[in-house]
């Protein structure tokens, strides 16, 4: 343990002239210059972006443009090719000393991610194992919870997504709206600072979509950062503050949902909201 | 809310709407299955043929069979083969989860190694193994412990005193066990999902506990079924020892046919000894599939006790309902004349 502390230090002074993390929101993620290759094809392109801190930002684009790879690179179940990924000037998988940068072993990864939490397009819930005891396993595990205190958390955050009556049901005997929204709750029970979601209504019928964009909606002012990457023009217009769109691994276009959508600077921008909107 | 109530206003349930013909109140009968019946006959007839000559052919000899059944020598026989197979088994799985996880490890001469090993272990036939190991003490006379690379050594043995035939069949068994089970390991695991693994560690859970919290409670599903296939296979293959001249189930009764002659009845005690210990591990296999289902079915079967004091609890209703049935068929009839005018 006092090894961390020590590497936390040495971080800091690193980091420098930068002002103190604690004193302003966190959750703050800066990209820059990410290159990430699957083989021969070239996902994300020189990405540079910044995600204000507790602000809810919306990634939009069409299929295959590299919005889910960025996502994924940010919890650092991707490693980046080049560049980097810092939270709050920590940077993701790796530690600086000096001019060089060391990875990470594993536990410090483990310690980083649990600060980032990720929503998945398919649920990924543990089909072994109850609503409560998916909300509750990483508290316990992770945070260092005593069962009885992440079981009463637990039944607070499924509460929250409107699920307080179904803790003791299995994955399987809930509907797709009521899986996603007990992975939203499994991801708010270890209070991240970052929330990311990957297209969590795109496995989902149409009227199912409904109730868990407004679960995420009801997240969008609790001071967690959320990173939305989703197809539901209609939800990143009405609920986030920035919106990106990211067209052949790049994003295009950064900036307040109404002048994207209103008056979008790019053409492809254009192009691709007509066919949707 | 208020759109909500309007709807249920306009839409009335399909059911009630006019005009439709009603076929609720008429009696569904189930179509005949005309091939089931008859091949359920013959089922019947040939098992009725097998009992009838198993009973009254002299010559299975069923006296000599219950005599030598609970002998204290064939005894004997059943405890070795039941200590070959729970000590190969247990060493064998052991073994076969390193392999398996060695399998799959990121280093190239980790899984190299364990591939080897699968591959060499399933080339050679059993039965070949076992007598190479037995033949162990031509090739190493001694077998020792010390620092390799190098003439220290803490003690050393005479590989023949070392290895009984027991201690080469529990090898050789184990070895064979390990190969099969390590693919059947590997199996299972490679059968969960690795968007689980993902989301285990998304949430920051160490790797050895999504290991044996979230992918191993799932792998178990698809191990278990395989595991108990593999372990019935092996509780008669141990009978396979006998070129070693361990006294097993097999080669007791082999001896006791040798000197008195008896050999198809002998072999009956065999079989039916094998038939019950496959017998336990069938039921005890449904209990731990039952036991890791956990969340696979909506809700989990009765099982067969359970059944079974259900049907008896049922009699009663079953009977009256008889009786119910009988009355309401004959009302219906009635009910069906009075459309009918």
């Amino acid at each position: 343990m006092p090894a961390t502390i020590e590497e936390e230090v040495v971080e800091e002074v690193i980091a420098g002239a930068k002002t103190n993390p604690s004193s302003e929101a966190l959750g703050r993620i800066e990209v820059r210059g990410v290159n990430k290759y699957f083989g021969s094809l070239h996902v994300l392109r020189d990405v540079s972006l910044d995600i204000e801190a507790g602000k809810v930002t919306s990634i939009i684009g069409p299929s295959g443009s590299g919005k889910t790879t960025l996502l994924r690179s940010i919890n650092h179940l991707e490693k980046v090719d080049s560049g980097y990924i810092a939270i709050d000037d920590e940077l993701v998988g790796y530690r600086r000393k000096g001019d060089r940068l060391y990875e990470l072993k594993e536990k410090e990864i483990l310690r980083r991610r649990s600060r980032v939490a990720m929503v998945f397009q398919n649920f990924n819930l543990f089909p072994h194992m109850t609503a409560l005891e998916n909300v509750i396993e990483a508290p316990v595990s992770v945070r260092g919870l005593t069962k009885a205190q992440a079981i009463e958390e637990g039944k607070a955050f499924l509460s929250r997504v409107g699920l307080g009556d179904r803790a003791g049901a299995y994955p399987n005997q809930l509907s797709g709206g009521q899986k996603q929204r007990v992975a939203i709750a499994r991801a708010l029970a270890m209070k991240p600072k970052v929330i990311l979601f990957d297209e969590p209504t795109s496995a989902l019928d149409p009227e199912l979509v409904g109730e868990v964009l407004e679960v995420i909606d009801s997240l969008a002012t609790g001071g967690t950062t959320l990173v939305v990457v989703t197809h539901e023009l209609a939800f990143a217009r009405e609920v986030s503050d920035k919106v990106v769109f990211f067209d052949k691994g790049k994003p295009l276009e950064f900036g307040p949902p109404l002048q994207l959508f209103n008056n979008p600077r790019c053409e492809r921008t254009a192009e691709f909201l007509s066919k949707l909107l | 809310m208020a759109v909500a109530a309007e709807t249920s206003i306009l839409c009335d349930p399909l059911s009630s709407a006019a005009g439709w013909s009603d076929y609720s109140k008429l009696k569904a009968v189930s179509s005949r299955h005309p091939g089931r019946i008859a091949g359920s006959i013959i089922v019947v007839l040939i098992l009725a043929l097998i009992a009838q000559s198993l009973i009254t052919n002299p010559r299975w000899e069923w006296g000599v069979v219950a005599e030598y059944f609970s002998a204290e020598s064939v005894l004997r026989g059943l405890g070795v083969t039941l200590i070959l197979t729970i000590v190969s088994a247990t060493l064998g799985f052991i073994f076969g989860a390193l392999i398996a996880l060695a399998r799959m490890s990121k280093s190239p001469i980790l899984s190299g190694t364990a591939w080897v090993y699968t591959w060499f272990f399933r080339s050679v036939p059993l039965l070949v193994l076992l007598v190479v190991i037995y033949n162990w003490g031509y090739l190493y006379e001694y077998v020792g412990l010390g620092i390799p690379f190098s003439d220290i050594s803490f003690f050393k043995l005479k590989t023949v005193t070392l290895m009984g035939p027991i201690t080469t069949a529990i090898i050789g068994l184990s070895f064979n066990e390990a190969a099969y089970s390590a693919e059947i390991i590997r199996g299972g695991i490679l059968s969960v999902d690795q968007g689980q693994l993902e989301a285990a560690a998304s949430l920051g859970i160490s790797r050895s506990r999504r290991f044996t919290r979230i992918v191993l409670p799932q792998a178990m599903r698809a191990i278990i079924p395989n595991a108990f296939n593999d372990l019935t296979g092996l509780v008669k293959g141990t009978s396979i020892v006998y070129v070693l001249a361990v006294y097993d189930l097999f080669h007791t009764v082999q001896v006791i046919y040798n000197r008195t002659q008896r050999v198809l009845p002998m072999l009956l005690v065999a079989v039916v000894w094998y038939v019950i210990l496959t017998t336990i591990l069938s039921i005890v296999q449904y209990y731990v599939e039952r036991a890791f289902a956990k969340g696979s079915a909506h809700s989990l079967p009765k099982t067969p006790p359970q059944k079974l004091f259900a049907f008896i609890a049922s009699i009663p209703g079953l009977i009256a309902r008889w009786f119910g049935t009988a009355a309401l068929a004959n009302e219906k009839g009635g009910e069906r004349d009075a459309c009918d005018d």
